[in-house]
């Protein structure tokens, strides 16, 4: 199963983690229109997380217990059995919030329609993730972990 | 080859047929249930009737998930009888159904008080998809509708209906609507939203009578309040509560409080008879007691574990607790645990309301525990929360923080975060 981790000690909380991420989230995938033109705004979903001298990067870790598909109150978060990955399907998700409850890292959030949540799918269009690879201290790391 | 029978094919009886299937792709599973396609999302009732979502949409799971499951499904059929005995169930028409493990997952059914004129066309409860669509289909000649009921569901039934361009008036007994999942000031909140939005909130009082109308006295007319007062309209939609259905093991050996009493493991008295879901009183982690608590995660969850326990693989329920995450009008409230305590003195609150932008969140402890919060507005880190109120972690280090934008996993000590944070 793939898996993003954190080397905490490299991570300077620039937040360009953020920035790819959106850019890539977005639909025209160019910075400039992904931040002042695009509606509805794309939407990070990682969180850079600052309590100095710390930082954190931080998005869904495909926690092997999955609360969030548990709690899905619409069949819209699922475990694909094959990849081990939690998926998120857009169609069905009402936006009802309960994924948002049950997250333990507060991975998930409301996308900026406030309908539905986003959370880090991998990047399934990348051989890398934006965050990682475009993460300037190498403080990301894309691995496949049992 | 084990032969497993649940029945009831809601939340709980689907997270049962996941988790047998798991561990056991051969045993001979069988699911009774009333409904014809009982796969969909009870919660998403109201997205049906304000047709945010179809009968397409609301799938819960796909419709080969009983057949990819390999699970002989008995719908439309009703279970008469538990033999716990010679180990059957007994349906409607008389067939019997032999069982080695067996799950009671039946869920609930909503509460209807005795009321004058509660039999008129035009009443509706809101929790089963067949009185949804009964009151779907009145809408179109419909203007007004009264909701009673100012809980989870009576909330939800007056989006939808408010959605639909229906006239509603709601009616809460107590004095603050969503009384059992907020306090005071969220719920006022709340009720200014749904007031913004066209419902009108009526509190402190309930309906005592419901009358016809006056060319046809068997259809809803107009409802009679305890003060008196007559709200003419033209649907009264029911939604008090729901109670455990119960009723196929009433004097029975089963152990029954309110609902079935079930372990950890989600067994109840009886060998190889287990219970989940709103049927059931299982563990609740706040109060370390077991109680009802009628929430679709939980009963997916204790399906699960019932299911892991029936195909013998051992699982512990975790247990739930009172926790809430409305969307009311596109407001997100997350609520868990003891928000509202009547000696409220005896805890620390942390508290932070700020009107303008419509956020609020308080955080209670007791002994630097976190027995109950609400998050409104932001609601991002909630998990956050949630996770160290179950696992009753000390948060006198770290409390400072709750209400700062920085608060996070960076700001938990770090034998924290590698204990309780790291992937599982």
């Amino acid at each position: 199963m793939k898996r993003i981790s954190i080397k905490q000690e490299v991570c300077i909380g620039c937040g360009l983690c953020q920035v790819y991420c959106t850019v890539e989230h977005s639909k025209t995938k160019d910075p400039i229109k992904a931040y002042l033109k695009e509606q509805p705004r794309p939407v990070s979903r990682v969180r850079v997380e600052t309590s100095k001298p710390n930082s954190l990067s931080i998005r869904c870790q495909q926690c092997k217990d999955t609360p969030c598909v548990t709690a899905c109150l619409a069949g819209a978060m699922t475990l694909d059995k094959e990849t081990g990955l939690v998926v998120h399907d857009a169609e069905k998700c009402i936006g009802c919030w309960t994924c948002i409850m049950v997250c333990p890292y507060g991975a998930v959030k409301p996308d900026s329609t406030g309908k539905i949540i986003a959370k880090c799918d991998l990047c399934p269009n990348l051989l890398v993730p934006a965050c990682v690879a475009n993460c300037p201290n190498e403080a990301l790391v894309c691995e496949e972990v049992e | 080859m084990t032969k497993y029978v649940i029945i009831g094919g809601s939340a709980g009886g689907i997270g049962a047929v996941e988790a047998i299937r798991e561990v056991d792709p051969v045993g001979t599973l069988t699911l009774i249930s009333e409904e014809p396609a009982p796969q969909y999302s009870r919660p998403m009732i109201s997205e049906y009737v304000s047709r945010e979502a179809t009968l397409d949409t609301m799938k819960y799971r796909g419709d080969q998930f009983w057949k990819n499951n390999n699970v002989q499904t008995l719908t439309g059929r009703t279970a008469t009888k538990i033999d716990f005995k010679e180990k059957f169930v007994e349906l409607d028409g008389g067939d019997k159904i032999d069982y080695e493990k067996l799950l009671i997952a039946t869920g609930g059914k909503p509460f209807v008080p005795r009321m004058e004129g509660g039999e008129k066309d035009g009443v509706f409860t809101f929790t089963e998809l067949s009185s949804a669509k009964g009151l779907e289909s009145k809408l179109e000649n419909s203007k007004s509708a009264v909701v009673i009921g100012g809980g989870l569901i009576g909330v939800s039934a007056a989006e939808a209906l408010v959605k639909r361009g229906i006239k509603v008036t709601l009616v809460e007994l107590k004095d603050n609507i969503l009384n059992l999942i907020l306090d005071k000031t969220a719920s006022e909140i709340a009720e200014k939203v749904l007031t913004e939005a066209g419902v009108t909130v009526i509190t402190g009082q309930t309906v005592q009578r419901i009358l016809g109308r006056k060319d046809n006295q068997a259809a809803v007319g107009r409802v009679v309040m305890t003060d008196g007062t007559e709200i003419p309209c033209d649907l009264v939609v029911v939604a008090i509560g729901v109670i455990p259905r119960t009723e196929l093991v009433k004097e029975t050996d089963l152990k029954l409080n309110r609902g079935i009493v079930v372990d950890r493991l989600m067994r109840t008295n009886i060998p190889d008879v287990y219970a989940c879901g709103d049927v059931a009183e299982a563990h609740d982690f706040l109060l370390g007691e077991n109680r009802l608590l009628p929430l679709w995660p939980l009963a997916h969850l204790g399906g699960r574990v019932a299911g892991y326990n029936m195909a013998g693989k051992k699982a512990e329920y975790e247990g739930g607790t009172v926790m809430s995450s409305l969307k009311y009008f596109d407001l997100p409230i997350i609520a868990v645990g003891n928000v509202n305590p009547e000696d409220i003195g005896a805890y620390e609150v942390i508290v932070e309301l700020q009107p303008t932008k419509t956020v609020y969140k308080k955080i209670l402890l007791k002994d630097n525990v976190i027995v109950g919060f609400i998050f409104l507005g932001e609601i991002e880190k909630a998990g956050i929360l949630f996770r160290l109120l179950k696992n009753k972690v000390n948060v006198g280090e770290i409390k400072d923080m709750f209400l700062s934008e920085d608060f996070g996993i960076v700001t938990l000590p770090e034998q924290l975060r590698q204990k309780m944070f790291v992937v599982n």
